[in-house]
């Protein structure tokens, strides 16, 4: 059913159509809404599950780890600072190959304290071992929670997953959303059936001491396990496309006029939205322009990348995160795809966009496109203004 | 795939500890033992085994050489003595 609501309900929605069992979290903006609505539909009596109110972002981690390894379906919900603070426990989640899926109302970190939009909350923690897949709307974020839930309780995979949405723009952002109905939802999300669970009847540990005999299968599975979900990802997607007629193909990346282009724009998330809006124009006007919208950051798909950009002579990889010191996240992996390979393009040129919620204006993606020259560039910010960088200490 | 995740009871025995002694091990004397039990309560490894007066022992593939059991013991009669040299020790 359609409904025109803001993002965050519309997550709390599916979330309550996901029936977990045990739901913990922290209020952070711009996540607050989400969890709010739970909070609510759980006291009005329309969501059976526990809602655990918490002290802190690392205990609501570590309430659902442990409501994970109880062999019961939960749910968390994040941004920035938050999502630091549970940092230890979201290794650990991963470690313990619990299905979490955590939604991240993606946010700039401090400091300067800053609550806006950008990526680097969930980039910092793109070596945890959590499935990362990004969503460009909130059609997409309702139904990633789905597909989330979908791939992490396969038991091929038994990996959490962490739902990405740009805070702000899509969070607080008004949208006629598709609902999936309840019906199609139990079609597509069977009730969870754990592989391993803590059991009085039949007791066991998890996450205990490995020692050097031990430790590396463990890290090397996971790895593996990633390698896999490539393309179980494109599998759930048929299957989601077959409940619910929405399309998301291999749900690794979006190739958009990518074809004959001479030049591409790489990038994640809502700018997405906005990058469209600019080929479309240069198309118009005869320019061959396209956009390759990265979805699923973990596990990075590199073969996938490598056959879409393989014959585009030029290439620029948009971030709105850097890792600050080296080369921009995204840019370092699409220049990686390309190492050592006989085709590919001639220039990867990375750009810095967007960070602490500046936005990314049609006008900044012309400009992307006009540094985009024969000359390389590396972390190019966007946007940036020279007169805010005068300040001088010690004199 | 999955590598070593959960643990059903007493499977970490593969956790072979006994690796970690360097110095130290405990030696029970089996002298003035009143089969009291503490060094078997205390041992962090639970690699101690006995009943009888006179009669513990300590698993010394698992013992870590602590020495926790020789300081609790109330009749002195365990003692931390050096470790036996290794083959290819020097």
């Amino acid at each position: 059913m359609k409904e025109f609501v803001e993002g965050s309900h519309a997550i709390a929605e599916i979330v309550k159509a996901c029936q977990p069992g045990v739901i913990s979290a922290y209020p952070i903006t711009p996540q607050t809404h989400i969890v709010e609505d739970l909070a609510q539909m759980v006291s009005n009596g329309e969501l059976k599950s526990q809602f655990v109110n918490v002290e802190s972002e690392h205990s609501a981690a570590s309430v659902v780890l442990g409501g994970s390894a109880t062999g019961v379906r939960v749910y968390t919900a994040t941004s920035s600072q938050g999502l630091f603070y549970m940092q230890e426990v979201v290794f650990n989640i991963a470690g313990m190959r619990l299905p979490v899926v955590m939604t991240c109302a993606n946010r700039a970190v401090s400091a300067p304290i800053n609550i806006w939009n950008d990526q680097q909350d969930s980039i910092s923690l793109r070596d945890a071992g959590w499935v990362q897949i990004y969503a460009e709307d909130n059609q997409e974020a309702v139904d990633f929670h789905l597909i989330a839930y979908r791939l992490a309780e396969d038991k091929r995979v038994m990996l959490p997953v962490m739902v990405c949405m740009d805070g702000f723009i899509l969070t607080h952002g008004m949208e006629t959303i598709d609902m999936p109905e309840q019906e199609k939802v139990n079609k597509f999300l069977p009730v969870y059936k754990p592989l391993y669970k803590l059991d009085t009847a039949e007791p066991m540990s998890m996450g205990l001491l490995a020692d050097p005999d031990y430790y590396m299968e463990a890290r090397f599975a996971i790895q593996e396990t990633m390698k896999e979900s490539v393309g179980y990802l494109s599998e759930i997607s048929s299957e989601f496309k077959a409940v619910f007629g929405r399309d998301y193909k291999d749900l690794l990346v979006e190739e958009y006029h990518t074809q004959d282009a001479d030049k591409v724009i790489v990038a994640m998330g809502s700018v997405c939205g906005t990058i469209k809006e600019v080929v479309d124009e240069q198309r118009a006007k005869g320019k061959k322009v396209g956009l390759l919208r990265i979805i699923s950051y973990r596990p990075f798909p590199y073969a996938r990348i490598y056959e879409a950009l393989k014959d585009v002579p030029r290439v620029a990889v948009l971030d709105k995160a850097v890792s600050l010191g080296a080369y921009a996240p995204i840019a370092v992996e699409i220049k990686a795809a390309f190492y050592g390979k006989k085709k590919g393009p001639k220039v990867i040129s990375s750009f810095v966009a967007g960070l602490g919620g500046r936005d990314i204006t049609l006008e900044s993606v012309h400009e992307v496109l006009r540094r985009l020259t024969a000359k390389e560039i590396n972390s190019d910010f966007i946007d940036l203004k020279p007169e805010l960088l005068k300040e001088e200490y010690g004199k | 795939m999955f590598g070593p995740l959960t643990v059903k009871p007493s499977e970490s025995k593969g956790d072979k500890t006994g690796s970690w002694r360097t110095l130290v091990r405990p030696n029970y004397l089996h002298k003035d033992c009143i089969a009291c039990r503490m060094c078997l309560m205390i041992c962090p490894e639970g690699c101690v085994k006995g009943k009888e007066k006179n009669a513990f022992s300590v698993d010394y593939t698992f013992c870590k050489g602590c020495g926790v059991c020789a300081d609790i013991c109330p009749k002195k009669d365990i003692e931390m003595v050096p470790e036996e040299p290794k083959e290819g020790d020097r």
